[in-house]
């Protein structure tokens, strides 16, 4: 087995320590470290993390191969930092039997650069009528802990009771698309000022809220456990903040795009802007930086919604909603929390690393940096700054909303159980 | 001028009252025998309608043969565009047949825009209606047709300062309330939108209008009411509990229309639903001038086509032959 020494990194941004991996295993952690015949890696300036965990990814396959694999999501998760991804349900067919999860686990483990667990649908084809089967999953060889129909709101009351209360027998949680269907019909971007303006239809920030709220009380009332997925607006971090307040077990998560983007770019109709759920005001984007800040918000994710070129390369109606975002998270997330002092690298490692892994149940991911631990890792170096050049992502779509954007981070190195999957910012 | 028409918003005071000076040496055209002009000789002007519209396609294409343009018309249905074909294909296809303007007409709101921003092609756009986005020549009609009546056919450089315009009706899926909010208050004017609530988008507060639910209260001060078209579908989804009480509350009929001033002038922008929106006796008094707006449609089409695709001199004594031409 091979070793490698991570020579003068700070470890979650704190104490400079050497850390020494030993095949899969971290062997040690500490000054002055021997390195032996270890490959050395010169980490001076950088900053060590736990692998990052994506609770939200959309890969695509099967069916959409051509606006993403497995492989190719893999490889771009690596160059974000990611370790461990979790696969959405909504591919062609929809992840809805073990059969097609166990297919996406499988292919995951084949790519060699990101574990991957499938999160199954909540119901039958995301129809939102009939209980998938929700324990076939679970005790497939995929293990599914995470489920969820999004892309869709599970939105009858009595389904999404009875998925929280079954998921319970093991230790499952529900992932909510909070997205009141009725209450959005027709809607393309946030509804709000600018919505009047331009004359496409609003989103509003209640049809999500509504959900939340009732996704609450109904976890409350079974005694199970609810993640909401990508909170938007700031009504949604209060009503999350009351839940928690009350003991409710709610986590929630809080995409990049989110955290720095809001409803004022839409004004160029540029599709590439266009996502669900939509960008929202100066407002909500504030309070949910303070609401990630402060654990409100558990986690980021990156809801990495790979699209090829001609379904954004069209006017804003016709277009597909959603952004890629696992290369880019980090440096998002280092610009909106770090440089504004609303979160140190610790705080950056247990939201998007520890706590994900804790939701999702990601075996040996988000683990302490300390010895004895799997050998999942990422290298950032924090000083680099640059434009996002999407030419250069692994991902097989480049609908990124960064592009020309300077942002701060570079993930230089990822270790999959000890073995490189990024070195120097290329992938192994 | 500009190099595009995508949005009445995006017009300076000077502009909008460039295009009603022009548009009203367009109407003079009009009154000849031979209502036609050379400026547009030898430039070819694509009609491109995702979305039908008799009349604004006919009122664009009466415009462009007034100019002696070439006029293709390229409708999206049973056309390539039904087979999947996307905009940009469109509209890259229509670049490489030498089109010098392209009329848009789209149902998605922005399409126009696109089309004139991401470099699909080169030739000057004219919005001819987005979505309930904006349809800036009906705003424009509208204006020409409310300072030819408020104001006087010699009204020339003469803007709509203070005169008093209400809207009412579906504001919330009107692209020609957008637009004319946009254009009125451009040009001086002071608008109030009259519409139940539920027909009025979020975040009208922060538009350049008044909002008001009470029309009978707005009439008494209003130089022009323009009646905007409800659509009877609107009723099926909530947005009003019956056309009865609809009508009632925000229809124009004669009683109601005698609270304007005597001055005053109802306008539509077509097609009308009569008996719901508007009586038949409003519809027709002359106080009515929807059959003008049509005409003042073309004319107002005219001065837009001639300043966008160059003219910048007077359009109709650039027009006039020279001596050596007569001979």
């Amino acid at each position: 087995m091979s070793t490698i020494l991570i020579r003068g990194a700070k470890v979650l941004g704190g104490d400079v320590q050497d850390v020494l991996i030993d095949g899969e295993t971290i062997a040690a952690v500490g000054t002055g470290l021997d390195a032996g015949d270890a490959t050395v890696v010169d980490a001076e300036g950088q900053i060590l993390l736990p692998g990052l965990v994506d609770l939200h990814t959309h890969l695509r396959e099967p069916g959409r191969e051509d606006s993403e694999t497995v492989l190719t999501g893999t490889r771009a998760a690596a160059r974000g930092g990611y370790t461990s991804v979790f696969a959405m349900a909504n591919t062609f067919p929809v992840a809805d039997t073990a059969g097609v999860v166990e297919q996406v686990w499988r292919l995951g483990r084949e790519s060699g650069y990101c574990d991957v667990q499938p999160i199954g649908a909540v119901t039958v084809g995301l129809e939102g009528k009939q209980l998938a089967e929700l324990g076939a999953m679970h005790d497939s060889a995929a293990g599914v802990t995470v489920f969820s129909d999004d892309g869709k709101c599970v939105h009858d009351a009595v389904i999404m009771r009875r998925a929280l209360e079954y998921v319970k027998a093991f230790g499952g949680v529900v992932a909510q698309h909070a997205q009141e269907p009725r209450l959005t019909e027709g809607a393309q971007m946030n509804e709000g000022v600018v919505s009047a303006e331009l004359g496409l239809g609003g989103w509003p920030a209640v049809a999500e809220e509504s959900i939340i709220a009732r996704d609450v009380l109904l976890a409350e009332h079974v005694g199970s456990r609810v993640h909401i997925c990508h909170l938007s607006t700031a009504g949604s971090v209060e009503i999350v903040r009351w839940a928690k307040s009350r003991g409710i077990d709610v986590t929630a998560e809080v995409t990049p795009h989110h955290l720095l983007l809001t409803d004022e770019l839409v004004r160029s109709y540029n599709p590439v802007y266009k996502v669900n759920p939509p960008l929202r005001t100066e407002k909500d984007v504030m309070a949910l930086r303070e609401a990630l800040a402060d654990g409100t918000i558990d986690i980021v994710a990156t809801d990495h919604a790979p699209h090829p070129h001609e379904d954004k390369d069209c006017e804003w109606a016709a277009a597909a909603m959603g952004m890629v975002g696992l290369e880019t998270a980090l440096s998002v997330v280092q610009h909106t929390m770090v440089e504004t002092g609303l979160l140190d690298w610790a705080g950056v490692a247990d939201r998007m690393a520890h706590k994900p892994a804790e939701i999702g149940r990601a075996q040996g991911h988000g683990r302490p940096v300390s010895a004895g631990e799997p050998a999942n890792l990422t290298l950032v170096d924090p000083a680099y700054r640059g434009e996002v050049n999407p030419a250069g992502f692994a991902s097989r779509s480049r609908n990124t909303p960064y592009e020309g954007r300077e942002l701060p981070g570079r993930v230089t190195h990822t270790f999959l159980r000890g073995r490189a999957t990024l070195v120097d910012g290329k992938l192994a | 001028m500009m190099r595009h028409l995508i949005s009445a918003a995006d017009l300076t005071r000077d502009d909008a009252v460039l295009i009603l000076d022009t548009t009203e040496e367009m109407a003079r055209v009009s009154d000849r025998p031979i209502k036609k002009l050379p400026a547009l000789r030898g430039r070819t002007i694509c009609n491109l309608f995702f979305e039908d519209s008799t009349r604004t396609r006919i009122s664009f294409e009466a415009a462009e043969k007034r100019l002696s343009a070439d006029v293709i018309n390229f409708a999206a249905k049973g056309s390539s565009v039904s087979k999947g074909e996307s905009l940009k294909d469109t509209a890259q296809t229509l670049e490489a047949m030498g089109v010098d303007a392209v009329v848009i007409r789209h149902s998605a709101s922005g399409a126009p825009y696109r089309l004139a921003t991401s470099g699909w092609i080169d030739a000057p756009v004219i919005n001819a209606g987005d979505g309930t986005h904006q349809h800036p020549t009906q705003a424009l009609l509208d204006a020409f047709t409310m300072r030819r009546r408020l104001v006087g056919e010699d009204a020339l450089g003469q803007d709509l300062t203070g005169k008093r315009i209400t809207l009412v009706g579906d504001v919330l899926h009107s692209r020609v309330a957008r637009s004319n909010v946009d254009l009125l208050h451009t040009l001086g004017a002071d608008v109030t939108l009259v519409a139940p609530p539920t027909l009025l988008p979020v975040g009208v507060e922060h538009w350049t209008c008044d909002v008001s639910y009470d029309l009978d209260a707005v009439l008494l001060k209003s130089d022009a009411v323009m009646m905007l078209r409800v659509q009877r579908e609107r009723m099926n989804a909530a947005f009003f509990p019956t056309e009865r009480e609809y009508s009632r509350r925000y229809g124009l009929d004669g009683e109601r229309m005698a609270k304007m001033p005597e001055h005053g002038i109802v306008m539509h922008p077509g097609p009308m639903v009569r008996g719901m929106e508007i009586t038949a006796e409003v519809a027709d008094s002359d106080r009515c001038t929807v059959v003008e707006q049509v005409a003042n449609g073309v004319h107002t089409r005219m001065a837009v086509l001639y300043l966008l695709l160059g003219g910048n001199e007077p359009a109709v004594s650039h027009a006039r032959p020279t001596d050596s031409e007569n001979k």
